[in-house]
Formats: structure tokens, sequence, C-alpha cells
């Protein structure tokens, strides 16, 4: 029983970090209906800006509010040079956009921050520490303050502040929000440097863990499955898409493993998804539009 | 009373056009003076939406363009103008079909149009309770989400959504639309008391020429992209040739101002 709780609370911490990313593509998701596919570059970019700028000898206060600003000039060019040329289109030439986007963001990476592999120590050792007699990596316990506290703050961001309400508008209906004055351009630019900012979180979190490299853009593909489960729309279901992907992996990979014979929690979290998808296509919170005839 | 004493809205001989390419206006004026409500009659395609859009800026938003003539805001041209700057200066739009932000809760979508004025926390919650007096009813609903409400209802969120940016001038898109015909007289008499108690203008596109008629002071009749006819609401009102408009059958304008074909 406690092997299978350690398996389990192990899990569900994992999952905190695959939400971490998630929460990226919901906030981008809310504001404009698009999958934003450069989030993953953008994790791997900001994870590198930071790492770069600790090397040549930055401390962590110093280079953490640079890399936010990094961050920023970046939703304000994306903005500028990609999402206003292409306002009011259709939400399949946005996401093709940012397919087109994640290339460059990945690009620019490679050319002005090389394609080294690099360590990165954020101070919080690997090691196990007992709490109520499980034994749970500090990292890992770490790394969920972080995401909780993330959460917190965005939750009251969104649901109570103007700026989370006009938002939402924009979310809901975008031609209704240019109507009454909500500023489009401005909205963009604050959702993409926040998820920006979310990016560079999890891109340190995840960095620490495997170090930050290029494969670093591939935990999108983690995020998938997460924000199936969860819904695209919903930071909540980002969480809990996260929670459960986590723990049903560890899970799968200890009690079902054995029976395969191999690794199954590279493809579990997709089984997963694709049941969702089946059963509640848009996912545990997603919003379900709401119809009237 | 039409007379324009100081210039208000003025829309001189604009063309419009689609994905560069339909035009959807040709050389249409009018004018809305201050504390009036004038009203855009014509059937579907006629060209009402197209008008309002081109003046509060959004036709681009649906890939249309003014290719000619001039729009005038109290005197000064809104060309470069972008729809939140117009709306900072008093013109809004409540746009065809209502388009409440669903997942938004009631009290969400009006507070989300009192943002544009950057209004202190006091001042924002005066203009709410002024809404919710205009419209009781939105009170009640104030926490459920405005895609559960009824029509009437949204179009009440819509209207009240638009006086949250303290217009002096409100375009608004056949407000009747989809409505029963208690709700929409009910909606016609609120937007009555908001122009004689609030001084609030409204220019209206409508279908229903009838009730219209008996709010409106002065109206267009659109036709195929073109004013076809104008006059005051009596003149137009007392037309035997009115249904010809909307059958496609007008040809002419006697006795009223007939508008020189461009």
């Amino acid at each position: 029983m406690l092997f299978f709780l350690n398996v389990l609370t192990s899990g569900l911490l994992a999952g905190l970090m695959y939400a971490m990313v998630a929460i990226g593509f919901v906030l981008i998701y809310k504001a404009s209906g698009v999958f934003n596919f450069a989030q993953g570059s953008m994790v791997l970019f900001a994870a590198l800006t930071f790492v770069t700028l600790n090397e040549h000898g930055l401390p962590f206060w110093a280079a953490f509010p640079l890399t936010i600003v990094v961050m920023i000039a970046g939703a304000v060019l994306i903005e500028r040079l990609v999402l206003r040329p292409l306002v009011n289109r259709n939400p399949n030439t946005l996401f093709m956009a940012t397919l087109g986007l994640s290339f460059v963001i990945e690009g620019l990476a490679q050319l002005l921050l090389g394609t080294d592999v690099h360590q990165l120590d954020l101070g919080i050792d690997d090691i196990p520490v007992s709490v109520l007699g499980l034994q749970i990596s500090a990292f890992d316990l770490f790394a969920s303050a972080i995401a909780v506290a993330l959460v917190a703050v965005l939750a009251v961001l969104f649901s109570k502040t103007r700026m989370g309400i006009s938002l939402r508008a924009v979310a809901d209906d975008t031609l209704a929000a240019q109507s009454i004055g909500i500023r489009l351009p401005r909205i963009w630019r604050i959702v993409w440097s926040v998820s920006g900012f979310v990016a560079l979180v999890a891109g340190l979190l995840w960095g620490a863990r495997q170090g930050v490299q290029f494969s670093l853009s591939l935990v999108v593909l983690k995020a998938m499955p997460v924000l199936i489960i969860g819904g695209f729309s919903s930071i909540p279901g980002a969480i809990v898409g996260g929670l459960l992907v986590g723990a049903t992996e560890n899970l799968a990979d200890i009690y079902i493993g054995p029976l395969v014979q191999g690794s199954v929690s590279t493809w579990f979290a997709y089984i997963l998804a694709v049941g969702f998808l089946l059963i509640r296509p848009a996912g545990l919170f997603g919003e379900s539009a709401i119809e009237r005839v | 009373m039409n007379a324009p004493v100081q210039s208000f809205l003025e829309v001189q001989s604009i063309d419009a056009l689609y994905g560069e390419a339909i035009l959807a206006l040709r050389g249409v004026s009018l004018s809305v003076s201050e504390g009036s409500i004038v009203v855009l009659l014509g059937a579907n395609g006629a060209g009402k939406t197209t008008t309002l859009k081109a003046i509060s800026n959004l036709l681009s938003a649906s890939r249309g363009a003014v290719s000619g003539g001039a729009i005038t805001w109290r005197g000064r041209s809104t060309r470069r103008l972008d729809p939140t700057e117009l709306v900072a200066q008093g013109i809004v739009q409540v746009l065809e079909g209502r388009h409440c932000f669903p997942q938004l809760t009631v009290e969400e979508n009006l507070l989300s149009g009192g943002f544009v004025r950057r209004p202190s926390r006091k001042e924002l919650q005066a203009d709410l309770e002024r809404v919710y007096a205009w419209f009781p009813r939105l009170k009640d609903r104030r926490r459920s989400r405005a895609g559960l409400l009824s029509g009437g209802e949204q179009q009440m969120a819509a209207i009240g959504r638009a006086l949250m940016t303290r217009p002096t001038l409100v375009l608004l898109d056949e407000p009747s639309m989809g409505l029963a015909p208690m709700i929409v007289e009910e909606i016609f008499e609120i937007i009555s008391r908001l122009n004689q108690d609030s001084g609030v203008s409204f220019l209206l596109a409508e279908q229903n020429a009838n009730l219209v008629l008996r709010y409106a002071h002065y109206g267009y009749i659109l036709e195929n992209g073109r004013v076809a006819a104008s006059g005051t609401a009596a003149e137009l009102a007392a037309r035997s040739d009115f249904s010809d408009f909307y059958l496609g059958g007008a040809g002419a304008t006697d006795g009223l101002h007939p508008t020189a074909p461009n």
C-alpha cells in the first residue's frame, strides 16, 4: 500500500510539471481560440536565455527578470509581426502561423544561443525527503509549490481583474470585444507575455530536470494529452489533466509495464486522451459551447 | 427639428467594398443630429449593417473597407480612428445578433463595456447601477452566463454593455431580430426613454418599419446599397409605396426628399 502511495504521489507531482506547460497553451487558447504550437519553443527559448545569462555570470535574481523582459519583448514582436496582420482570420490560419513561429523561435534560439546542452542548477537537490511516511523528491515538492502559486495568481488575474474580464471577452467574441472598445493588440501583448512568463517557469523546472537542450521543446507533446483531458480553455482543467496524466502514467509504468515488458509511460497518456476524446471531447473542464436555438 | 444645428454625425456619399471586389454601398449619405433617433430601413442585403459598420470602423473586421466618401463625427473625420478610439469618443455599435459574451456572466458582460474610459472602481459601479436601473431584468440575472439568457435579455445585455461606454451615439443593428413582439416593444420603449431622458442619439437599422417609425424622428430607406428615399418618420410612414422597398419595386420617390442618384 505504501509503495502504491509512493508511486501515486510521485506521479501526481510529475503531473504538475506537465500542467505547467499546459497552462501556457490554455492562456493563449483562451484569449484567441488558437492552439499555440510555438509554446514548446517558447519554453525552450526562455530556459536557454536564462541559462546563457546565468552562465555569463549573472546570478538568478538578475537573470530571471532579464529573461522575463526578453519574453515580453518577444510577445510585443509577435503581436506586431504575426498576430496583427492576421486579425479576424480563421483560427486555422493563426494555428499555421504559430507553427511557423515555432520554427522561427527555435531557429533564433539556435542562432543566438547555440546548440549546446546546458546544465541548470536551481539549488534544489533531487533527493527524497520523508513526508507522512512517503518518500518524496524535494525537487518535486518545490516544483509543485511553484505551480500552485502560479495557478493561484493566474486564477485571481482571470476572474477578478479588468484585464481578466477583457481577456475572456476577447476569447468569447472578438468582434463584440472590439465593438465596445477593448484594445485587441494590448490584450494579445499581455497574454503572450504572461504565457512567455509561464514558459520560463516551466522551462526552468523542466530544464533543471533534464538539462536545457533542444528536446525541451518536445514537452509540448506531453502537454497535448493533458489539454485534451482537462479541456483547452480551463486552467483548473490543465491542473487536473496534468495530475491525471502524471498519476496514471506512473502507476501504469509500475503495474502494467511488467505485463507488456516495456515502458508504458511513453504512450499511456495518449491512450487516455483518446478515451476522453470519445467520451468527453470538450475535456473535463472545457467550456462546451452554449448554443441556443 | 432635424436641421443639423451643429455637425454631429455626417456621412457623405460613402462607398464600401467587401473583399476588395463586392460593392456593398454606393454613395450613401446621411446625417444624425444630436439627440435624435434615426432609422435605416431596407430589406436584407440593402446595406444597413455595412453602413453601421462603416461608421463604427468595424468594417475591416469583416474584411470590408470604405473606399470613398467621408464620415465626420463632430466635424472631424473618423477615417484614421480605430474602433477603440471611436468608442472612447462616444460612438458605440450594438452588433446584429446581439453578440453577448456567452461564457461571461451578465455582470461581467456589462462591466466589459465600461473599461474603455478607464473609470475608477466607484464610477464603474455607478454606471453599472445606472444600467441595471434601465434594465431591471438584467440585475435579477446578473450572475447567469449571458449565453443562457433569452434572446430579449441578451439584447438588453448587449445594449446595456454599450451604454456602459457612456456613448452619445449608439449604432443599433436590428434590435428586433428574432424577438417576440412584446419584447421588441419593451426594448423600443427603453430606447425611446434613453433618448429623451439621457439625450443618447440612436442610429438604428431595422426591418420592422411600422414599429420603428413610431419611435424614430427621421429615416432613410436603403436599397441595393443606395439611399432610395429619406424623410421624417411621419412622412415615411405615410407613404403608400412603402412596402415596395421591401419587395424591390421602389421607383418613385414622389413628393418626398428624393436622393439624387450618384
